[in-house]
């Protein structure tokens, strides 16, 4: 079997914000009934996290639950444990109208990490970023720039980014010569 | 910048993030139905200066359809709402009225 190697392999682009590629993350996407009692158990038992109300993410370390849309989760387990969280999944909802996917080798997974990295998101994004408006454990998905992106605070100086994997050279492009261009101010 | 809030996500997000869907409460005519119905289902639109119904999509975001009360004369947004129905929620109603008293649209008013 071949090594897996995630879409530009640790790339780093050093500065005030630094743009960072996090390496191979497993990511499952789960579509169903998310009140489902089920559901909710086997996500908590892979993820050791709660499940998140609209619009949050709730992350611990490499494995976390995003709120995709009213009836889509994403599951964020680490890399090696994907496969065997797409197992859990189809054992506990078995016979229900449900969908488990691993989309791990289909994503890449940026970090952003600095004091204004609001701004260097705001700019790209048509999402208010305002420390009132967004905050840790918000989670969104939209676009950065020309292509479909999802983000979330893990603090308030770093964001986690996903982007598919085709577009990952364009989202860290874009991400870098944003931070480049520094703060504009306007959050303050 | 039209800027729609997503019923179902509850976010505010601008046009660049949705995709327009054309005009909302249109009636299927499937088979069966008259010449004359089924060429006003697939032709015939209203194109009001004022009070407008209209199908937008959150593809960037949730990817769900949801549907929009918006004045094309002011850009005025009255109110957006679940796509599972079919007119306009009372409450949107009442907002359309007490802004653009005597509206009508359709055969909504």
């Amino acid at each position: 079997m071949s090594n897996a190697v995630s879409a530009l392999q640790g790339k780093i682009a050093p500065g005030e914000v630094t743009i960072r590629e996090a390496g191979l993350r497993g990511m499952i996407i789960l579509r169903g009934d998310l009140s489902d009692k089920k559901l909710r158990k086997v996500c908590a038992d892979i993820t050791g996290v709660k499940m998140p109300d609209r619009g949050q993410a709730n992350c611990d370390g490499d494995k976390g639950l995003c709120w995709m849309s009213p009836d889509e989760l994403l599951v964020l387990v680490p890399y090696p444990e994907a496969a065997q969280a797409v197992g859990q999944l189809d054992a506990a909802l078995a016979g229900q109208h449900y969908l488990a996917e691993n989309v791990s080798d289909a994503r890449a997974l940026l970090i952003v990490e600095g004091t204004f990295c609001r701004e260097v998101i705001a700019k790209l994004a048509p999402v208010d970023l305002h420390p009132d408006a967004f905050k840790p454990g918000d989670f969104r998905r939209t676009r950065l720039g020309q292509v479909a992106a999802a983000f979330w605070m893990r603090d308030e100086d770093t964001f986690e980014v996903i982007c598919f994997r085709s577009v990952a050279g364009y989202t860290f492009d874009l991400l870098a010569a944003s931070a480049k261009a520094g703060a504009v101010g306007h959050l303050g | 910048m039209l800027i729609l809030r997503c019923p179902y996500c509850g976010v505010e997000t601008d046009e660049t993030d949705l995709q327009g869907g054309g005009q909302a409460h249109l009636k299927r005519e499937g088979p069966g139905s008259s010449d004359d119905d089924f060429e006003d289902y697939l032709f015939m639109r209203e194109n009001p200066k004022g009070v407008h119904f209209e199908r937008w999509r959150h593809v960037y975001g949730c990817g769900k359809w949801f549907l929009a009360a918006r004045c094309t004369n002011t850009l005025e947004v009255f109110g957006t709402y679940p796509a599972q129905t079919l007119e306009p929620p009372q409450e949107i109603k009442d907002k359309i009225t007490a802004k653009r008293p005597g509206w009508s649209w359709g055969t909504f008013q």
